[in-house]
This record gives C-alpha cells, structure tokens and sequence, in this order.
C-alpha cells in the first residue's frame, strides 16, 4: 500500500517538474511575443455573428467586448499575439526588424491554439489577433499561421473571433485558404504616403500592401454572392478589412492621412483604419524623428475625424484642406468644422433635419435621433435638451431656441468661441489624454 | 396620500395598474410589506396579484409599445432601485392614456429616466459578460464569481450558455449567494453554505480545489496582461473609466 502511494506521488511529481519547465519556456515565449505584438493597435472583435455550433467553443456576438483593459487604458479582446518576431526584413519604425538585437523566439502552432483555447475558456478573450514577423519568406510564413487557425477551427472546433494578418508577398492561394478561417483579416500600411514607406521600408511597396487588400475584398464580394445563392456557401472574411497607419512617424499631412482613410473607406470591405502614434522604439535610427512622448492628442485627433467620416456625413475635405492641412489639436475636428463655417448656424433644433443638428458641436448621433423622435410631441425646452444629453457649454453658440438670447457665433464671432471652448479645455489639459477612443456619444 | 401594497412581483405591479383604471385610484406610493410603511396614509389598498389581470393589462402594452420598450421596462424591474415600482407604473399610465403611447417621447422625464436606467442595467449587464473569469476547479467544472449591482444572472445566462455549452460552468453571484449551475445539459440554480461562501468571496479557489493547470494559466495571463502594455502610454485614469475598481477583485490579471 505505501509502496503505491510512493509511486503515485512519484509520478506526479515528474509530471510536474516536465510540466514546469516546458510551461517556463512557454512562458517566456508569451512574453516576448506578446511584447513584439503590442505596438499593433486593432483589436475589435466586431463585425460578425457566430451562433454557437454543436459540440465545438464559442461565439461571435457581433459586437465587440472588451475583456481587460491594461494600464494604458487600451482594451484586451483579442488574444493579439505574433507567431515569431524572427524577420527577414528590416522596417525602420519596427522592434522585430531583423537588424535589431533583440531575443528571437517561435511558437509552435500547437502550443499557440493551446493557450488561446486555455484563454477563452476563463473568459480572458473574445479570440485570437494573429500576426506574425516573416520567416523564410511570406509563404512560409503563411503557411504556420494558417496551421493555427485550422487546428484552431478544426481540431478544437473554436467558434470564436479570429483576426489575421495577411502577409503581403504571400501567395494568394494562401490568402485564399485564411480567408475561410478568419472573421477580419488586415493588412498594415503603416506609413502615409509611398515616398516616406520607401524609406523607411525599402523592401516594402504600397503594391505589395494593396494586392493583398484587393484579394481579400474580392474575396468578400465572391462569397456574398454566393450565400446568396446558397445558404451553405462558405464565408470569406465576414467582418471585413481594416488597416493600420503609423502617425508622425513621417511628416505626412493629416490631410494625407485622412484622404487615404476615406479612400480606404469607399471600398466596400472596409471596416477600419486605426491609427497608432509613433513610439520611438529604434533610437538612434537618422531616418526618424526623436519624439520626447508620442502624439497622443494627434492621435484622438484623428480618431475624431475619422469617426465624423463614419458616422457623421463629413467629408475629408471637410475636416482638412489645402489651407489647413492639419487637425487643430486645440479643438475637436467637429468644433473646427463649426468656427470656419459660421454661416451654416443657428440651427433650430426642433425643426433642422437630422443631418444638420448632426453638425451642431455638443450634440452626439444618439443625441440627435432622440431629439428627432421626441420634438414630435411638442417644442424641446433647453433643459429637456440638456437631459437628452446635448453638452449645452458647446452647444449653446450653434443652436437657437425661445430661451436662449441671441449669442450664437455669428454674434459673438469664432474667434471668441474658440476661446471660450478652448479655455475650459486648457484647465482638463490633463483629461486630453484621457478621451476614450470611441469618442463622441 | 395614496397607498398600493403589492406582493413585489412583476405580475403584482401589472395588477396594481388594472386595480388602479378599475377604481379610478391612482397611487402616490406602491410598497410591498418588507418595505418600510409610511406613518401615514390617506387611503391604503391592499392588491392582490392576478395573473388574469396582469396579462390583460401586459397583452395591452405589447400592441402600443414596442419591443425595445417592453424590454426597457423589464431591464427596469430588474434594477431594483427604490423607484422602480412608481417610475414604471407612470410610464406605463402615460402610455396607456396617450392614443399613440409616448415611448419616444424622451423629452418626457419618465421616458427618459427608463431609457436611463434600462442603459445601466445593460451597460452592467455588458461589465459582467467582459469581466467574468472562470477559473477550472479539481472536478472539471468552470468556476466565475461575481459581484453585479444589479441581479443580472439571469440575463446574461443565455450569453454563456451558447459561449460555453460544452464546459460546465458555474457562475455565482457572491452578493445575492445565489448561482446558477449549466451542466452542459441545463441550468440549474445553486447556493452555497456560510462557510464556503466566505471562502468563495476572496475570488481565487484555493489551492486543491484548482485544477492542475489552472494556475499556470492564470500565470500566463498576468504574463500577458503585463508583456501587452505599452509602458510609453500608461494612463491608468483611462484603464479605470473604462474598467472600474468595483469589479477588479475577481479579475485574475490584477491579483
Ligand atoms: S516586416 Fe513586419 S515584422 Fe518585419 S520588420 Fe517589417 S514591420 Fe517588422
């Protein structure tokens, strides 16, 4: 009997000691790998419905949730990871460029569909954000990545969010094949405009990028169709493409930046351009700036415009143009629309249509449909709008209403409206930093 | 003053409106006999919950209010605030005395107050679906406690149930001490005991009650939460909005 525990007790602890050390190098894979992986800024897990299937894990719920958020206020949903930070090629603004010195590691497809099946689980993630530095060659490196999501939605039947890079270079048949595993697929341009990418990428072409985007939306288009016909019809990327632009990285415009968004934009696979500030992670590199902090303001700046571009009708040309090619970092873009157009306000708000109360600064989408539905019933008072949710310490200057004197921005000109607002900004100079990325409801 | 007293069940408040346009009574206060008693009262009427009743007064609602509205009062139900019972019978009185109803008349207070609270049920009910972590016990069974404002459990049942449909899990609400059990089957409710609910509040199983590899996961996942953030951007200000301290006692990452 005690000889039998004994050997019970002993196996368990062998079990134990090979368990520890391959999790000790599993571990510190994680670590190295989810840092090379963290400057890529889209996360959502957005986009698409994935009912429950029988027998396998998970779900897409159409929405995006966030499941943790780290001390730099950015969201967790998808398990955002790199296959291997070995690279072959040498962009300038990236850590796992192949000139770096820095600690080189590998998952194997196994063990990363094991942690991201261990992750769901617990609820840690919504799914997995597969990315990878370039091994060999695109192919190959094509190639390890779609091993994972096939044992991801093979093997383990995983029903979750999965999110690809597709490596330009890569052959389309490869692309072709991941499309069918993923929910999103994303391609980086990293940097705004070709001239800067041939510099700071020499290796890299905006044809390289753009071949794989067309691809994938053909790709889309083809499988709509086809569902049409046929319910069974395989789905190709459901929830669409989005990219990534590097901001101030290069002395690229906004003007440049958000014309390239809202060209992206027109492309119906399109979901999103993020847009991520430079963090000087090479020093010492002639070819870069040497930025004290990354710009964070310019950043939300661009999330503005690019959200006004989404949801709020406006135009590129709109928000910049060649007199002001760059976003007012003082106002919001939305503000700076209104003090350069004053002819277009007051707005009466209980009877303007919906698309010009939608321009008025301080009051959001879901503001301005409730006040659509609601003025029906009779005149909307100052302090019913207030309680709707319109921000009346912008509002004030743009709209008319029985209550209000006459002091919108055409009495009081916008010069002296942007002093206004922008004084009670000045005192929540701190808060800049802290608006939310969805911004604007 | 006039005062309604009811049962505390959904049923009881629909009946409270039937027994209000059946006796031209209208209520200044609906309480049930846990609440406190006002020392006074006018005129005070005892209503009996009739489920004949309430569905005729709720078959009513369902052909002049829409879904989002009827889901809306529902999500104020389960709110529990001291309001609830009084907010809700307004709006449903304005609705029912208004040819069209007012469900979209946020101008209203009321209309807007159950929008208001209906958001803060569902933002809460959304908090529970991001931040709950399971944890796998000795036994196989996936294990998350919570602690919700609101008694949300039911709602987000459904979401877990599809996610996780072929792992057993319980999720139990250490406030209410009450949980409900899915065995890859059906969802059953469960309590548990004084003494092990107090163990259970700390958030973390101990150590024999976790599976083997439970804690070189969560070992893993505080490996990545840490490895993942950009130390040029810390703004724990904006982590905190979005993630509030409230629910970081069961959160594996920041233990
Ligand atoms: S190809 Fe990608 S991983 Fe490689 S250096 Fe360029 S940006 Fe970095």
């Amino acid at each position: 009997m005690t000889y039998f525990v004994c050997v019970v007790g002993y196996c368990s602890l062998l079990g134990f000691l090979t368990l520890k050390t391959m999790n000790e190098k599993i571990l510190e894979k994680l670590s190295i790998l989810a840092d090379a992986a963290k400057y890529d800024v889209s996360c959502a897990s957005s986009g698409t419905t994935r009912p429950a299937v029988k027998g396998g894990i998970g779900t897409a719920t159409g929405w995006g949730i966030c499941h943790s958020f780290t001390p730099d206020g950015r969201c967790i949903s998808l398990f955002k990871i790199l296959l291997t930070n070995h690279c072959i090629y040498d962009c300038a603004y990236c850590t796992n460029r192949r000139s770096n010195d820095v600690k080189r590691t590998a998952f194997t497809p196994q063990e990363l569909a094991e942690l991201t099946i261990a992750f769901y689980q617990r609820n840690y993630i919504e799914g997995l954000f597969l990315s990878s530095g370039v091994m060999r060659n695109p192919d190959y490196t094509m190639e390890q990545m779609l091993r994972v999501v096939k044992l991801l939605r093979e093997a383990y039947r995983f029903n979750g969010y999965i999110h690809m890079k597709a490596i330009p270079g890569a052959s389309d048949e490869l692309i072709a094949q991941a499309g069918r595993y993923a929910d999103r697929m994303s391609v980086n341009l990293e940097i705004p405009s070709e001239e800067n990418l041939k510099l700071l990428a020499p290796e890299k072409s905006y044809s390289e990028v753009f071949a794989p985007m067309r691809f994938i939306q053909q790709g889309m288009l083809e499988s709509a169709e086809e569902r049409k016909k046929f319910r069974s019809a395989p789905r190709f990327v459901p929830a669409g493409q989005s990219t990534q632009l590097i901001i101030g990285a290069t002395p690229d415009s906004d003007r440049q930046i958000l014309t390239l968004a809202s060209a992206l934009y027109r492309r119906p696979s399109f979901k999103r351009v993020y847009y991520s500030g430079y963090i000087p992670v090479n020093r010492g590199d002639s070819r870069l700036p040497a930025l004290a902090a990354p710009p964070l303001v310019r950043e939300n700046r661009l999330y503005q415009a690019d959200w006004l571009m989404r949801f709020y009708e406006f135009k590129a040309t709109e928000i910049v143009d060649e007199s002001h090619p760059d976003l007012d970092l003082d106002v919001d873009p939305k503000m700076g629309w209104a003090l350069r157009h004053p002819e277009f306000f007051p707005v009466d708000v209980n009877s303007a249509p919906y698309e010009m109360i939608l321009r008025v600064p301080g009051i959001g989408v879901k503001s301005a449909k409730l006040i659509v539905v609601s003025r029906r019933y009779g005149r909307l008072s100052i302090p019913q709008l207030k309680k709707i949710g319109v921000v009346m310490k912008r509002a004030q200057y743009f709209i008319v209403n029985r209550e209000l004197p006459m002091q919108t921005v055409n009495e009081l000109t916008p010069q002296y409206v942007r002093r206004q607002v922008t004084q009670k900004q000045k005192n929540r100079a701190a808060e800049l930093l802290q608006y939310a990325i969805e911004w604007g409801e | 003053m006039i005062l309604f007293l009811y049962d505390k069940t959904f049923e009881g408040l629909l009946s409270c409106i039937f027994f209000a346009y059946a006796r031209k009574r209208f209520p200044d206060m609906i309480l049930s006999d846990t609440d406190q008693q006002p020392l006074f009262a006018d005129e005070r009427y005892v209503v009996d919950m009739d489920k004949e009743k309430a569905s005729r007064v709720w078959s009513s609602l369902e052909k002049k209010l829409s879904k989002i509205a009827r889901r809306m009062m529902m999500s104020v139900w389960i709110s529990g605030l001291p309001e609830t019972e009084m907010l809700l019978f307004r709006y449903i009185r304005k609705n029912i005395d208004h040819p069209q109803g007012v469900e979209l008349n946020f101008g209203d207070v009321d209309v807007l107050r159950v929008k208001e609270i209906a958001q803060q049920v569902s933002r809460e009910a959304h908090r529970l679906v991001q931040f709950v972590r399971f944890q796998e016990t000795a036994d196989g069974i996936w294990f998350a406690p919570i602690a919700p404002r609101y008694n949300l459990l039911p709602v987000v049942v459904k979401h877990f149930r599809s996610r996780y449909a072929t792992q057993p899990w319980i999720l139990y609400d250490t406030t209410r001490n009450q949980g409900l059990y899915w065995d890859t089957h059906a969802v059953n409710e469960v309590s548990f005991s004084p003494a092990d609910l107090a163990a259970l509040r700390l958030g973390q199983l101990e150590g024999e009650k976790q599976s083997d590899e439970e804690q070189l996961f969560q070992q893993m996942w505080k490996e990545y939460f840490r490895s993942i953030t950009i130390r040029e951007r810390l703004n724990p200000r904006l982590q905190r909005q979005h993630m509030p301290k409230k629910y970081w006692k069961y959160l594996t990452e920041l233990q």
